[in-house]
Order: structure tokens, then C-alpha cells, then sequence
């Protein structure tokens, strides 16, 4: 067994691509609520059920309509983000010149309503979906075995995570997105549609949530619950970061998905609540959050 | 006058009901009360939403059941202990939170909150999973059986509305006044020179015992304290009864209790007990749409447009 410093590199190796997986999740959920939370000044708090969504519309599909990982990929978050599109178009825009904190009870209600009709559906317990063919296989690395899949959930979250980042800060698209967040009205001045931005934008977000759900799907088992466990660790990640920068969000994920790994060799007690204890630490130090801009 | 008319008949109706309804089920009523009176403290009269109640009402709950399976004190110096430990958990916590406004407020409750949920789950006192069964009620005390439920009963009716007074004169209080005004316009109070954070912190201490009084006299009741009170869902139901009855007002939250109790506890005998999570949310979505004010809120809208 390999050891340094009486450390057991294989272990410390596994739980840090654990933590690596965990917090390519963390990011692409982060990276959703700070999308919206951009442009809407709302918290989605159905963004755990959207990726729950995700993560069960790929099983469905895949067990009743044959549609495979690679297709879902495409297909799943596109739906997903539909859904978004419905959601905000009907239900938030009709209060969003309400207090803020009624769109949160909102979509709250709503994260309620969809993990319930999962749950009377399909049972608490999960569905498993079994990891597509081509990444079946595996790396041997020094110090590690490297299963392909995860390799893949990896670089695929830091590609995604990577394009968002680069086409709200560097595309005319984005340009439109920020100037949206900066000053609506000026925005609706000089010829933006910007209620169909904002629409959009909820959509996008939301389906990045239902994106990270298939990629979830074959390592963690469906369940009903899968989202409203991850979201509370995911909120504490958003305000560890703070929302104020696109890239904080997801350096602050995959950050925090590390920390976790590292806990879960170090002290495996601590590993459920080490996210949360930053958050304590960071509202104690630095009350903004890490890239924060607001107090 | 009218008001104390309005009080003395409730109270009334309070002290009779248990001939003529189950008393565990009125008393489980009026602890849920408490929780959202207590709840209602902060989102009503602070305007900040915390996600995270149910961390008090759940280290109340086990404060007092490990005290009166452990100790032999007697029931009400347990909860006393049980308020006061939710009290001081809530003082860390609200140092914490009202540093963060609107809805950063929310999200560190609810993170908080998950922290003391992931702690109660792996710390040895707490029974874990099983939580902590056949809690003893004891004497009230040293002389009154409280195994009797009629006593039970009349004793949580005393503590609901110590905790309704409680919740009543802080409102009314030169402080409630300045909570208000931090509510309506946080900048001009702090330039009238309020340190803005400490009430809102004051507050929420306030808040967090009063929940944690509510947790610890829901303990004695059902002898039993678990995990259930802790989990974010708890913090979920709290908002959704203060919602249903009307943010802001005194009688809301216990009307909001009242609807939302008497609809769980309806439901999960039929058949509908599956549904019970869509349709809370459907509630949730319902009042948020169309309802905002709440069922007392409606009512003191029609009361004043034809006799105010």
C-alpha cells in the first residue's frame, strides 16, 4: 500500500475525487442559482427538485422510451429548462413586484410538490441507472483507479461550468445579461425584450439543474430526495461564495467539494457538517461571502 | 374592549375544549401554535424569514426529554432548561444570521439549522434515528400527575399562553415599535441611531426560545422526541402555517396552526396521507399566489372595509 507521511495515498486519493464529484454537483447548482439570482434577485428554491427532475426524466426515459445517456444529456436539461421557463412565465413573474422572499416560498412550495409526487410515485427508496458503455472502463493512475465515468462527470461539469462563465462574461449575449442585472428599465429603453431574457435566463438555470441530474443518475441512486439534501449543502456553498461573480460560484463548489473529500479521509464525523462549519467561519470573517460585493 | 371580549371567549373556548375534543390533540395544537407565534415574531414583525426554526423546537425537544429521562428533575424546570438551551442556541445563531439580510437571511438559517439536524443524527444522546422514546411527563411540580392527559392539556394552555403574552407584550413593547420600524425601513433606523443588528438579534433570541419552549412542552406531550423536529420540513411547516394564518398578525399563526394540524392530522388517517407533501406545497404555492395576507389578514381587511 502506498503511504507518505503515514498517509494512505490511495484513500486520500479516492475521497478527493469524491469530493472532486461532489463539487462539480456543488458548482453546477451554484452556478444555476447565481444565474438567476443575477437577473431576478430571487432564490430558486426548487433547484434541488429540478435536479432531482433531471436525474428521474433520464431514468424515464431511458426505461420507457429507450432513450439513452447521450441523447438524455441533450434532451433531459432542455425539458428541464422548460419547465423552468413554464414556472417562471406563470407563477414568479405574476409576484415579482412582490417582497422576494414570496417567490422563495413559491418555489419552495413548488420543490415541496414535485419531490412529493416523485415520492407517492416511486417510494423513497432509489432507482438505479447503470453507467452508459463507453465509460464503463477505467484509468490506473499512480496512486488511484480512475473510473472513466467520473473522469467524465468531472470535465464535463468544468466545460459546462467553463462556457456559462465565458458567455456571460465575454458574449454580446452576456453583455445584454449583465447590462439586464445592472439596470432593467435603461435595458427596456433601448429595445431589449428583457422580460424574455429573464425568462430565458430562469430557464438556463434551471436546466442546468436538470443537467447535472442525468449526469448524476448513474452514480447516485434516483430518489425522490436526492435534491432537497444536496440544496441546503448547496446554499451553504452560495453563501460561503456569495453570489456577486459567476466564477465565484463555481471555484466556491468545486472548492468546497474538495474540502469535503479532504474531511472524509482526515475526520469521517465531520464530513456531513464541514460545508456549513465554513459557512459559520466565513459569515464570522468575512460576512459578504468570498466574492462577495454586497453586505 | 371589543379586543377583550375576543380574548375572554377564546379563553373560555380554550378551557372547555377538552371535553369535547381529545386533549393530546388540542395540546399538539397549541405547541404548534407557540412554534409559529414564535416564528411569526421574526418574519412578521422583523421581516426576516428563518428557515431554520426547527432547530429550537428540536433542541428543546431533546434538552427536556434527556432531562426527564436522565436527571429527575421535575417537568417544568426540564423545560425551562430545554427554552433556555433553545434561547442560548438561538443567541449563536442569531449572531450569526442577522448578518446576512432578506434572502441570505433564509439560506444561513436553513444551513444552520442542517448542521444542528447532522449533529442531533450522530451525537449519542439523542437515540439517532430511533430518537428518544417513552419520555416520562412526570409530576408537575413534584404534585401534579401530568400522565393525565386533562392535565396535560390545561398545563400546555397555561404555557401557550404565557409564550402568547410573551410574543403580545414584546410587540407591543417600545422595542416591538423599533423591530417595526426596522421592518419598514431598516436605513432610517439606523440613522436615527438603533444598532439595527443587536434588536433584530435580540429578536431572534427571543423567537428561538419561544420555539424551543413550544419544542419542549411538544416533547412531554408525545413523550417523545426524534428527528422529525429537527428536519428542514419542520422549518418548512412552521412558514406555511404562519402563511395560511397571515404574516403580522397575533391570531394568525395559532389560526395557521390550527388549519395546518387539524389538515395533517385529517389527512394522514385517509386515504389522502400519501398526498400530504403535495399538498402542503400546493398551499404554500396557493397562498403565495393568491393569499398573501392570510386567513386573519383577509379578515381583518373585510372588518375594516364595512365596519372599520
Amino acid at each position: 500500500m502506498a503511504t507518505f507521511l503515514g498517509i494512505n495515498l490511495f484513500g486520500l486519493f479516492g475521497q478527493l475525487l469524491v469530493g472532486l464529484i461532489n463539487g462539480s454537483f456543488y458548482a453546477l447548482l451554484s452556478l444555476g442559482l447565481a444565474i438567476i439570482f443575477g437577473l431576478l434577485k430571487i432564490i430558486n428554491f426548487a433547484q434541488g427538485a429540478m435536479y432531482m427532475l433531471g436525474a428521474f426524466a433520464a431514468w424515464l426515459a431511458l426505461q420507457y422510451m429507450g432513450i439513452n445517456y447521450w441523447a438524455a444529456l441533450v434532451v433531459v436539461p432542455l425539458a428541464v429548462g422548460f419547465v423552468g421557463v413554464l414556472m417562471e412565465r406563470f407563477l414568479i413573474r405574476p409576484i415579482a413586484n412582490e417582497d422576494h422572499l414570496y417567490s422563495l416560498l413559491l418555489t419552495f412550495g413548488l420543490a415541496l410538490m414535485v419531490q412529493g409526487f416523485f415520492t407517492h410515485l416511486y417510494g423513497s427508496s432509489g432507482q438505479s441507472y447503470s453507467i452508459p458503455e463507453a465509460l464503463r472502463g477505467g484509468t490506473k493512475l499512480p496512486f488511484m483507479y480512475l473510473p472513466d465515468y467520473r473522469a467524465w462527470i468531472i470535465i464535463a461539469s468544468v466545460v459546462v461550468c467553463g462556457l456559462t462563465w465565458w458567455m456571460i462574461e465575454k458574449t454580446k449575449l452576456g453583455a445584454y445579461l449583465r447590462a439586464g442585472t445592472e439596470n432593467p428599465q435603461l435595458m427596456q429603453a433601448f429595445g431589449i425584450n428583457v422580460p424574455l431574457i429573464v425568462t430565458l435566463t430562469f430557464g438556463f438555470g434551471v436546466g442546468l439543474a436538470g443537467l447535472a441530474g442525468v449526469m448524476a443518475a448513474p452514480i447516485y441512486s434516483v430518489s425522490p430526495d436526492m435534491g432537497s439534501n444536496l440544496l441546503i449543502v448547496v446554499f451553504a456553498i452560495v453563501v460561503i461564495g456569495g453570489m456577486g461573480s459567476i466564477g465565484g460560484a463555481i471555484l466556491t463548489g468545486l472548492g468546497m467539494g474538495v474540502i469535503e473529500g479532504l474531511t472524509k479521509y482526515f475526520y469521517p464525523e465531520a464530513s456531513n457538517t464541514v460545508i456549513f462549519l465554513v459557512m459559520v467561519i466565513v459569515l464570522l470573517l468575512k460576512p459578504a461571502g468570498l466574492f462577495g460585493k454586497e453586505a | 374592549m371589543k379586543i377583550n371580549k375576543l380574548y375572554l371567549a377564546l379563553l373560555l373556548l380554550a378551557l372547555v375544549a377538552p371535553f369535547f375534543l381529545y386533549p393530546v390533540f388540542l395540546a399538539k395544537l397549541l405547541c404548534f401554535a407557540l412554534f409559529a407565534c414564535a416564528f411569526n415574531l421574526m418574519l412578521g414583525y422583523v421581516g426576516l424569514l428563518s428557515f431554520g426554526h426547527a432547530a429550537f423546537l428540536g433542541t428543546g425537544g431533546y434538552v427536556t426529554g434527556w432531562l426527564m429521562m436522565n436527571s429527575g428533575l421535575t417537568p417544568e424546570l426540564a423545560i425551562l432548561l430545554g427554552t433556555v438551551s433553545a434561547g442560548a442556541l438561538g443567541a449563536i445563531y442569531g449572531k450569526l444570521s442577522v448578518k446576512r439580510e432578506g434572502i441570505y437571511f433564509a439560506m444561513v438559517t436553513l444551513a444552520l439549522s442542517q448542521l444542528v439536524f447532522f449533529i442531533y443524527l450522530q451525537a449519542p444522546f439523542t437515540g439517532g434515528e430511533d430518537g428518544m422514546q417513552g419520555i416520562p411527563r412526570g409530576n408537575l411540580f413534584g404534585l401534579i400527575d401530568l400522565s393525565d392527559n386533562l392535565n396535560m392539556y390545561y398545563f400546555v394552555l397555561a404555557i401557550f399562553l404565557f409564550g402568547f403574552w410573551l410574543v403580545h407584550r414584546t410587540i407591543h413593547s417600545p422595542f416591538g415599535q423599533v423591530l417595526k420600524a426596522i421592518r419598514e425601513n431598516e436605513p432610517r433606523a439606523t440613522s436615527l441611531g438603533y444598532n439595527v443588528n443587536d434588536y433584530k438579534w435580540v429578536a431572534f433570541t427571543i423567537s428561538a426560545a419561544l420555539a424551543g419552549l413550544a419544542g419542549s412542552t411538544k416533547t412531554l406531550v408525545f413523550q417523545l422526541a426524534s428527528l422529525t423536529d429537527v428536519h428542514w420540513h419542520m422549518s418548512g411547516e412552521v412558514v406555511l402555517m404562519t402563511l395560511v394564518g397571515g404574516v403580522g398578525t397575533i391570531f394568525g399563526p395559532v389560526v395557521g396552526a390550527g388549519v395546518i394540524v387539524t389538515m395533517q392530522n385529517y389527512l394522514s388517517g385517509g386515504e389522502l396521507g400519501n398526498y400530504i407533501h403535495i399538498i402542503m406545497g400546493f398551499i404554500f404555492v396557493l397562498c403565495v399566489l393568491a393569499f398573501r395576507s392570510g386567513i386573519v389578514g383577509e379578515l381583518q381587511k373585510v372588518w375594516k372595509r364595512n365596519f372599520g
